[in-house]
């Protein structure tokens, strides 16, 4: 028998408390400190209701962009041999390492009116900084690496043979992708898509510089945490936190139960 | 019959390759260029004249200290988080797993939220803690507890999926030869997994020197004292100072080129990647 359990477990749990639990829970107790009241007044107030319109809004069209394109990535990472691959392949993971504030600068300035490419898309009536669109592909960018990440295994374990069996029995290309490949990969691409939602959901740095921050209009919720954080309104504060967690959390358990789904039907469909 | 399918497969391969690598370009390689142009746009002496700034060398000193005690105390708990749940068999372990992955799905505002509600003037121990002339936040402190919630599971989430592979074989050997649990831990477990754990620092540090958002909460921005180099980034942008911004941005882009280059290499010699939200 190995020594040390009881020592390294209750360190490990002694740590998860001070750091994690202890303060998770002042946040719970904070929020339930106003009352329902305070929750009503926090959820009916049509600041708030329109930033969350905004936040989760466009982290779904976020996630649904990256779904497509970081599964164009993945399937294109894996399957294809080209100079620069291993360098793609490497870059991808930039969103993560890249810090949050870097990223928002960045694309503000790519995409601000005085931007190279904002300056084209304000031109065909397509303004992206400081408006909902700009908010949007922050989100792009920060979920990218999830969808790829999860589905390069997926694609890596789903057999060539199995694709090229389907195409030399005569299926096209798209046949080959939407009855073979898609199905078999159908539960990554969830959880890539669901990881993405919920860092959208949650992004705060890179996503503040693009958006300009109008209230009503392009103000997100993280933000407005912040506001009544520095209105020492602490209440409020953790009551919309509250309510973001919630709300992120049950998405992530409806999606996780959409995935499982998913999988009992690709075991069906297989048996 | 083949060359026609085989040809239209091509054209299909070279658009989605099209597709892909105007995405990327656009996505991932134009902020990049975005960073060093602005940076530089008004000349080298503009760019290094960013990092002799009182601010900016304070920034600098604040972000390297927060790391230096963040990365300790995140290794320390790795490490005894991956002994507990590699090496042991008992019940809760899945759950403990998760509640370690926690901080990845709460948004570093909440991260740092939190802390203030605790510690903040209004907060439970606000009052005490004024009486004693403490202080956690507009403070350093608290700038590393919240650094700490938002980097706690990357070491311990890339040695327990390592050290789970390996077994305990090897330790329970040096156990009968009779080391002592620190020795198997030092000699044996830790050199082992020594891969692994790089990986979790190299990732743990590129995210404890860029946090934003949870630091942003907690540190009050007192110019010069309670600045990391993310917040000031967004000081010297919100005060249209752009190409000093950038100078200090491009100082963090530097560090993240290099954490993708250690972490491909040590990719490339086997650790892999756990990912989660």
């Amino acid at each position: 028998m190995l020594p040390g359990f009881g020592l390294s477990l209750g360190y490990t749990l002694v740590y998860l408390s001070l750091v994690l639990f202890i303060p998770l829970s002042a946040l719970a107790i904070k929020a339930m400190g106003g009352g329902w009241h305070t929750f009503a007044t926090v959820l009916t107030s049509p600041r708030i209701l329109a930033s969350l319109r905004l936040t989760f809004g466009s982290a779904a069209i976020a996630a649904l962009v990256n779904a497509v394109f970081g599964f164009l990535t993945a399937w294109v990472l894996v399957r294809y041999r080209f100079p620069g691959r291993r360098i793609l392949d490497a870059i991808v993971d930039l969103p993560f390492a890249l810090p949050t504030a870097v990223s928002g600068i960045a694309l503000t300035a790519i995409f601000s009116p005085d931007g190279p490419l904002g300056r084209a898309l304000a031109g065909i009536g397509w303004p992206v900084a400081y408006t909902p669109s700009g908010v949007t592909i922050a989100m792009v960018f920060i979920g990218l690496p999830f969808v790829v990440r999860t589905l390069q295994p997926a694609f890596e374990e789903l057999a060539s043979e199995l694709s090229d069996a389907a195409s030399s029995l005569g299926a096209s290309p798209a046949q080959v992708m939407f009855k073979v490949v898609l199905p078999l990969t159908l539960p990554a691409l969830i959880t890539g898509f669901s990881l993405a939602l919920a860092r959208g959901i949650g992004e705060y740095g890179s996503i503040v510089f693009i958006s300009g921050n109008l209230p009503f209009k392009t103000e997100i919720t993280s933000l407005l945490i912040i506001t009544k954080l520095e209105e020492f309104d602490y209440t409020g504060a953790a009551v919309i936190a509250v309510v973001m967690l919630t709300a992120s959390f049950a998405l992530l358990l409806a999606i996780n139960l959409l995935q499982k789904r998913s999988l009992k039907w690709l075991a069906r469909k297989q048996g | 019959m083949g060359a026609v399918p085989a040809f239209r497969f091509n054209g299909v391969r070279r658009t989605l390759l099209t597709a892909v690598v105007l995405f990327l370009l656009l996505f991932l390689v134009a902020p990049l260029v975005a960073v060093f142009s602005e940076a530089l746009r008004k000349g080298l002496g503009a760019y290094f004249a960013a990092f002799t700034d009182p601010a900016a060398l304070s920034a600098i000193k604040l972000t390297l200290l927060t790391t230096a005690v963040v990365i300790p105390l995140n290794l320390v708990f790795g490490v005894a988080a991956a002994w507990c749940i590699a090496k042991f068999r008992f019940p809760g372990k899945t759950l403990l797993i998760s509640l370690i992955d926690l901080p990845f799905a709460i948004s570093p505002v909440i991260a740092g939220l939190v802390f203030v509600l605790l510690f903040g003037r209004n907060g439970w121990l606000g009052a005490w803690l004024e009486a004693h002339d403490w202080h956690i936040i507009f403070a350093w402190p608290g700038i590393v507890l919240a650094t700490t919630f938002v980097t706690l599971p990357f070491i311990a989430r890339e040695l327990i999926p390592y050290m789970q592979e390996q077994g305990r074989d090897e330790e329970e050997a040096a156990r009968l030869m009779g080391a002592n649990g620190w020795q198997i831990l030092f000699r044996i477990t830790l050199p082992r997994a020594k891969l692994a754990l790089l990986y979790g620092i190299v990732l743990c540090n590129a995210r404890a020197m860029g946090e934003f958002g949870a630091v942003s909460v907690v540190s009050g921005h007192v110019r010069g004292q309670t600045d990391t180099l993310p917040l000031h980034v967004e000081v010297l942008y919100n005060e249209y100072d752009f190409s000093a911004a950038f100078a200090v941005a491009s100082l963090l882009t530097l560090l993240a080129l290099v954490t993708l280059v250690i972490k491909t290499w040590l990719e490339r010699r086997g650790v892999h990647a756990t990912r989660s939200a």
